[in-house]
């Protein structure tokens, strides 16, 4: 039985995705599958809502890291928004807000999108 | 010295992830540690028993992990034990999250996160099994200062 689940949502030409529950090392593969259908459909504009997951560990995160080269090389992004602070703090304590897009509302991050904005990944990190 | 001992054995599956944070989050509850420690504990024993499952037992789903939950005086430390192959800190180096990026490789930051989550880290070999111990320093009776070392009682 699993506690996670990815809901698919269109806005305009955003592949938004719902992400419910927690994101742990046996979860991450169903994260995995849905953004290979999204590359798999073309689909590089990605937004990540994360209203709903309750819990995130490194084998989540993992997924982002390992697409996100790809998505931006077809010339899309994968932002991330409405992260419960507690599932932040993941993300921040590994340095990810310097590398990924993460903001606050989801319209936010669509008016990031139609202003083609993304972060510039530091030459040296400084983690 | 330890004031109560609490186990758990899990086969060496990610599915039983879950099972292990409602173990941790249970008993640091009781022990009335914070929201915040709580998270903690529950992200540095998923990551810990994340790279048994994939490194000590090479994904081999039915082998041992041994969950300790350990109440002492002034620690709550969770010991988890094994019986795969040994870890070499020795040789361990943290990957950049850059280069791993590049490589489009997602694995490698679970003992980052371990370890800047915990206050304490602790691996032993042990002959038979391996053993980590994940601590966090509970808050003194007299409210001074958390960090102190465990000899500094009064």
């Amino acid at each position: 039985m699993s506690n996670f689940s990815v809901a698919f949502r269109r806005n305009d030409n955003i592949q938004i995705l719902d992400l419910y529950g927690e994101l742990d090392a046996h979860t991450a593969p169903e994260l995995e599958a849905a953004l290979q259908q999204c590359l798999r459909e073309g689909r590089y504009q990605i937004l990540v809502n994360g209203r709903n997951l309750d819990y995130i560990s490194s084998a989540g995160l993992g997924v982002f890291m390992a697409y996100i080269e790809e998505i931006r090389e077809k010339g899309g992004d994968l932002k991330i928004a409405e992260l419960k602070p507690n599932v932040y703090n993941v993300f921040d304590l590994l340095g990810f807000p310097l590398l990924f897009d993460i903001v606050n509302t989801e319209a936010e991050a669509l008016e990031r999108f139609a202003r083609q904005e993304r972060p510039v990944p530091p030459t040296s990190p400084n983690p | 010295m330890v004031r109560a001992l609490y186990t758990l054995r899990i086969p060496s599956s990610t599915r039983y992830l879950e099972v292990v944070r409602r173990f941790v989050e249970q008993h640091a509850r009781t022990a009335g540690l914070s929201e915040t420690v709580i998270s903690e504990l529950k992200l540095a024993v998923d990551e810990a028993c994340t790279n048994i499952i994939k490194h000590a037992y090479k994904g081999r789903p039915d082998q041992p992990i041994d969950v300790a939950v350990l109440l002492e005086p002034t620690r709550f430390v969770v010991r988890i034990r094994d019986q795969g192959d040994a870890f070499d800190l020795a040789h361990y180096r943290e990957p950049d999250l850059q280069t791993l990026i590049r490589r489009r490789q997602g694995g490698g930051l679970g003992l980052r996160l371990i370890r800047k989550l915990m206050d304490q880290v602790e691996y032993r070999s042990l002959g038979r099994y391996n053993e980590v111990q994940l601590v966090k320093h509970l808050p003194s009776a007299t409210g001074t200062d958390a960090a102190k070392p465990p000899s500094t009682n009064t």
